[in-house]
Parts: C-alpha cells; structure tokens; sequence
C-alpha cells in the first residue's frame, strides 16, 4: 500500500510566527488541471494590524543594526533559499510554470538576494553626500530606512517577484508587510520558513496571503505604515491606492515594468526608494589662520 | 518656575536704539503687477487683480493679478511650448550660462529684491539682506554649474527632464522659494509654471523682470499669481508633469490627493514642529541663542522652526531665565529698521491664527510668557512668546503655530527625549545642543527628521538637501538630492 502522503498546511507570517488567518477563511488553489493544490488563508484586515505592529516593533531594532550584519543576514537567506531548491521548483511547476522556467526563476532569486546582500552595507556610500556649505558647518547626507513598508507583490511571479518586492526593502533597513500573489501564493509562504531559519528577526518580513480586492485598501490606508509598494497595473487600484496613502502623506511606489530582462528589478536606485535623506550640521570652530599647510 | 534670575541685566537705561531705516528710496515698484507668460507681461483675462499689503502698516503696496484658469493655460501652453521647441533641446551648458546670469542679475539688485522682500512679508530688513536674497542668488549660482553635469550625480542611469513643472511656494521666504523651485527645474532641463503666494508676490514678480532681463527664452518662467484657486487650477491641469509645492501640511495632502492616479510626479514640502533639545552638558549661552534663533527667526514663519524646546531638568530654570533674558532685548517693529529682530506677522490672517494658539495654550492650561517689548499700534504684530508647563498632548505642542511661540518641556533621559521628539506626526527638522559628540550622533540618527542641526539651527545652503520625513512630506530641495526631483531615469 503506497504511504499516505503529509500535505503541507500553508499558513501567514507575522512577527516570526505562523498563525493562520484571524478571519478562518480560506480560498481553494488549483493546479492547471483543476485539481485542489492548498487552501491558502484569506487575511484580513487585523491580520495586516497585526503585522503592522510587528513591523513596527521590529523597526527600531532591524534599523539600527550595523549595516554588515543586515547584509550578513540577507547572505544567510541566500544560502537558505539554494539549500530549498527542489521545494521551491516544485512548487513554482505546481503553479504552471515548466522546467526550465522554474529552474530559472529559482536561480534568478537567490542571485537576487545575494545582490542586495551586498548593497546593504554599500548604497550609503553611492547616495550619501558630504556637501560643502558656504559657511563655517560640516554637513553630510545620508539615506535612512523610511520604515514600515506595505508591499503589494507582483500577481504573475511566485518567486522573483516577491524578492524583487522585500530585497531592497529590508536591505535598506526598513521593515514591510507584503501581500503574495494571489494566483501563485505557495513560494510566498514557503519563503517564509527560509526567512525563519535565516536569523532574520521576527518582525522584520511579514507575509500574507488573500485578495488584493480586499486588503490593498488597508495596506495604503494604515496611519502607521510610512511607504506603499504596488507591483501591478490596475489603474483603478493604483488610483485607490495613491488616494488614500494621502492620508499621511505615504509615499507612494507604483512598480509596472515587465519583467523581461532579468535584471529589471536590481539596482540599488530601489533601495533608495524607501530611504529618506537626513542632513547633518554641526559648526567647525575656526579660530586661527587659514588651513593646515602640510 | 525659577524667579531667581542668572543675571541682573538692566534693560531700562541705555538701551535705546536711534532708528535705523533702510532706505527704500531707490527700489522700482509699479502700482500694478500682470502675469508674466511667455516672456512677457500680459493682463489677466477676466481682468482681475487683488491687492498685496504691506503687514508692518497695513498700506496697500500694489495690486497683483489674479490667475483664473484660462491664464493657467496660457502659461502652461507657454511653458509646453518652450520645452519642447526650445528648453528641452538645449545642451546643458547653454542651459547653465543662462540660470548663472539669474544669479548675477539677482546679487546686482538684491538690496533692492531684500527691501521688497521686506514691505511685502513684513521680515526684518537684517535677515532678507544677509540671508533671503544672498541664499536666493546662491541657489541659482549653485544649481546652473549642474545643468552640464547630470550624469555625474546618477550613476548608471541616463537622467532625462520631466517636462513642465507646476510650483506653488508659501509665502514666509517668498523669494528663496522661488529660487529653490526654479532653479533645479531649470538646470535639469524642465520649464515652470510658478505661483507665488497671494500675500508676497512682489519678488517673484521682480524675478519676473530679471528674468526677461537675462533673456531666457520666452516661456521657460511663466509666473501667475492668485490665491488657492489658481494653485488649484495648476495643480489640475492635464499637461504638467510634476507638481512641487512647499505649505501646509493639510494642502499637501489635498495636492497628493488631487493628483492620485495621474503620471504627474510630486515633491511635498509640508509642515514641521521641530524639538529643539539642549542638554545639561550643552554650551548654555550658544544654546539660548540657538533657541532664539530656531524660533524667532522669521517670526517663527518657518517649517522646519524649532518650536518644541525639550530642556534636560537639571538646567531647565537655568536656560529659561536665560531664555526670558535674552527675548527682553529682542527688538520687535518695522521691519525696515536694521535693528528690528522680529519683523511684522505676515498677514492679519495669520495673526489670528496665531492668537487663536494663544488663546488654547492658555485654555489647555499652560503658561504663558510673553517679552514685555511694546510693538507697534499699526500693523501685525505679536510679542515673543513662551508656553511653560506643557506636555505632550497639547495642542500647541503638537500642532503648527507658524509664527514666535514656543513650547518648553523638560526631560530626564535621553530615550524620554527621543521618544517625546519622535512621537509626533511631523519630521522636518531637530535641533540638538551638547558638547559630548558621541551624544550628539547618538541623538542625530534616532531622531526623525529630515535636517538635524547639532550646536547650531536654521541654517541652510544651496549645497545641503533639505525636507522632511512623515508628514513633513517627501523629496528634496537642495544639493545633488534635490537634482532628482526633476529628473526621471
């Protein structure tokens, strides 16, 4: 008698644990041949709270952490995503795609991240400035992390498109909250269980499943969310979404390209998105003569 | 709090200061200003103007256009036009030499752009000759040598201008914010719409005159003034690429929301209510000076101006008699006068405001202290004023007074004072004053805010970016940062 097989319960992430949904809904996920995959938990509007808060809470922390220790962190996803691999192309030829493809959006994933690992402690020096004031001040610039970042991932990738999402998010030292793709949700949460084994903070990524219809209102509404990111191109939505992140001046990132070249989503100019420019002054005594002569 | 006070300053003998007006015969006003569109002066179509008043003696100093929508079009027309036949295609050199002779023209008449700046906004004559106008001229000077240099500031990407940019300034530095708006506008290859604020539209209209003095191509400037409804129609109209507008909070969220789901980029820059912090170990007499400068500069019609001042307990009655002091010698009246150090409130509109904060703080029962300065009978004036015993929840301390008034709370540590600091909707700017530099990278990083003044405050410069974190809004003016706003990739 063949063994009976253990199916795999696909759950959120929220502050490091795996709660299902607050709501107890759930929608069914089939495969190409219609036959039932999982069924994937519908968030709701308090567990996207609750995720807000964890990221919060997880913000102080994930922001003010040497900048090599972030990239150290992202490395370690890296490693923890290759060692998955099998898993992963699995589940991406589960969600449609064939052989190859899936082999290269898996290998175009850990690449993905192992780029942004290295910025983490990088895209200061490229963006910050040292700027030379007419009077007696020293003045510098340097980018910080805006803070909670709601994410709407790409609809048509599993993978790539959800790193593309979070990558240079956290590598600038921002924490998110990111709703997966609502056709192809299974990598989201397999992903999850690399960022939990991966010494990530609890907090620090938060992903959750269910419909953009419902919940792409709360996540551009939250008072206490400082950045939205949209991947898509639903007009309707985006104007939504543009509306009311006014409510707090959000700032707002509406990503639409095409995914055909690989590299589409990967320079640091997506870190500096969700960063802010801090300007220091700090006067320079100048007493005595002129500059130092040798 | 303490009655003792440090020193026993004599303030009634021998302090007289003999007036001292800066003379204002030499300046060319006209008695009515049109909209400047496509290089020329033109009438408004329906014929409107509105009169700009001087709020030092309430005289009227000229009557001023006013935009309806279909001067909007025109102007906007102009500007499409100038971009496309003529601006966008010039090489950045050319583009350069031309926002250079802005500069130069403006250091050529800046006594005379300061005086104005002066009648129109009711600023002390000291700070629009020493800082205004000289910032003003700078911020063209420094961002013409740009126009040739763009690819160097992004690496790896091919910057391109974005178009025509609608601007909209607010009317505290009426000047320098035009010059912060038009002139990276101009050296990143945009043309511009600019409306100036309703109650100071003089010296955008004499960077008007300037501007066809250099001869810039026609429509490149375009500059229409009137109220909200002209700012409204600009920020609406179809073919602007990007909206920059600097002003209150509450209008910036209608900006944004205005403009949700349209290509039209935006850079916000929006209200502040900025901590000043001075700590036990700070340098005390810099610090109160520091604190006189972070609020009263202006009359305190600054966004990013520090009007929450935290004072660590254990020199707290110190630094406020100190305080009381040094505002017993503040010299408030015309702002004409080189003596005078705080100028006349800009509108009785916002003299009201302001008093109306008064009446709160006292409701909310905080303490009021006031310099006992007499100001004049004619005109908007308002004393230097402390708000003693507040806390967190106020309303003065959370909300944007935007003139002389500072709040005075006292901390013990220095994680209550980061959090106090954090703990509010805005992010403009911090102050921070110690003499331990550790403390002071530990208080600069955590703080929130997008400019953070350490031993010094209110300081800017055409070099060093500027805007704020929350909602104190988004993108930056100033400094290669500042380039990006009118650039897309």
């Amino acid at each position: 008698m063949a063994r009976v097989k253990v199916l795999k319960t696909y759950k959120i992430y929220i502050g490091g644990a795996f709660p299902r949904t607050e709501s107890g809904r759930y929608y069914p996920l089939y495969n190409n041949n219609k036959d039932l995959i999982a069924n994937i938990c519908l968030s709701s509007r308090k567990d996207f709270r609750n995720a807000v808060v964890a990221a919060r809470a997880a913000f102080g922390g994930w922001s003010s952490r040497a900048a090599f220790n972030r990239s150290q962190i992202m490395y370690r996803m890296g490693e923890m995503l290759e060692t998955r691999k099998q898993q992963f192309i699995e589940e991406l030829l589960m969600q449609g795609a064939n052989a190859k493809s899936a082999e290269q959006e898996f290998n175009n994933a850990v690449d993905r991240l192992i780029y942004y690992a290295g910025w983490c402690d990088k895209y200061q020096q490229i963006f910050g400035t040292i700027n030379p004031v007419a009077s007696s001040h020293f003045n510098f610039s340097v980018p910080e992390p805006t803070g909670v970042v709601s994410i709407m991932a790409d609809e048509n990738s599993s993978l790539i498109g959800l790193i593309d999402a979070i990558a240079p998010v956290i590598a600038g030292g921002n924490t998110c909250v990111v709703l997966a793709s609502e056709s192809k949700p299974l990598c989201a949460v397999t992903f999850a269980e690399v960022i939990n084994s991966s010494d990530v903070p609890g907090g620090v990524i938060n992903i959750l499943t269910g419909k953009k219809d419902e919940l792409h209102s709360y996540f551009s509404n939250h008072m206490d969310v400082n950045a939205v990111v949209y991947y898509g191109n639903n007009t309707t939505m985006i104007k939504s979404i543009q509306e009311n992140a006014t409510n707090n001046v959000k700032r707002v990132f509406i990503y639409n390209q095409k995914r055909e070249n690989p590299e589409e989503f990967q320079n640091p100019f997506y870190i500096l998105d969700t960063q802010e420019i801090k300007t220091t002054w700090h006067p320079i005594e100048n007493i005595g003569v002129g500059g130092a002569k040798y | 709090m303490g009655k003792k006070t440090t020193n026993s300053l004599d303030f009634t003998s021998g302090w007289a200061y003999a007036p001292a007006p800066e003379d204002t015969k030499h300046i060319q006003l006209k008695k009515q200003y049109d909209l400047f569109i496509d290089g020329k002066f033109v009438k408004p179509t329906k014929g409107k103007y509105f009169e700009t008043v001087n709020p030092a003696n309430e005289e009227v100093i000229a009557s001023v256009a006013e935009a309806d929508e279909n001067d909007v079009n025109k102007a906007v027309k102009a500007a499409r036009n100038a971009y496309q036949k003529v601006w966008g295609k010039m090489p950045g050199a050319e583009r350069g030499k031309y926002i250079y002779r802005i500069a130069r023209l403006m250091q050529e008449r800046a006594r005379e752009l300061a005086v104005i700046e002066s009648m129109d906004g009711g600023k002390p004559i000291r700070e629009s000759r020493d800082i205004d106008i000289p910032l003003a001229a700078n911020h063209f000077f420094y961002y013409a040598g740009w126009a040739d240099k763009l690819n160097y500031a992004f690496p790896n990407r091919k910057p391109k201008a974005l178009g025509v940019a609608g601007q909209i300034i607010p009317w505290n530095f009426p000047l320098l914010m035009a010059a912060w708006k038009i002139a990276p506008a101009l050296a990143c290859g945009n043309t511009v719409v600019l409306k100036p604020a309703e109650t100071t539209p003089l010296t955008a209209l004499k960077l008007a005159e300037i501007i066809q003095e250099s001869g810039l191509p026609e429509g490149v400037v375009n500059i229409i003034t009137g109220a909200g409804k002209t700012g409204a129609t600009l920020v609406n109209h179809p073919d602007i690429n990007k909206i920059a507008f600097t002003g209150s909070t509450d209008v910036g969220k209608i900006i944004q929301k205005a403009i949700a789901g349209t290509s039209k980029k935006s850079t916000l820059e929006l209200g502040g209510k900025a901590a000043n912090i001075v700590f036990d170990d700070a340098p005390i007499d810099q610090a109160v000076e520091g604190i006189i400068n972070g609020i009263f500069f202006n009359q305190g019609h600054v966004c990013c101006a520090g009007s929450r001042l935290f004072i660590q307990e254990n020199v707290a009655d110190m630094v406020i008699q100190k305080l009381k002091d040094r505002m017993e010698t503040l010299i408030v009246g015309n702002p004409l006068d080189k003596n005078t150090d705080i100028g006349a409130i800009n509108s009785k509109a916002q003299l009201n405001t302001i008093n109306n904060y008064l009446k709160i703080g006292k409701d909310e029962g905080a303490e009021l202290y006031q310099s006992s300065c007499s100001i004049p009978k004619k005109g908007y004036f308002c004393r230097p004023t402390l708000f003693l015993n507040t806390s967190q929840s106020h309303r003065i301390v959370q909300e944007e007074i935007f003139g002389p008034v500072l709040t005075i709370q006292t901390f013990r540590t220095v994680e209550e004072v980061i959090e106090k600091a954090n703990n509010i909707p805005y992010g403009l700017s911090a102050g921070v004053w110690t003499d331990k530099g550790s403390k002071i990278f530990n208080l600069t990083t955590k703080l929130r805010a997008g400019v953070v003044w350490a031993n010094t405050y209110n300081k800017f410069d055409p070099t060093s970016p500027f805007g704020g974190y929350k909602e104190s809004g988004f993108g930056r003016e100033g400094g290669l940062h500042g380039l990006s706003a009118y650039l897309e990739f």
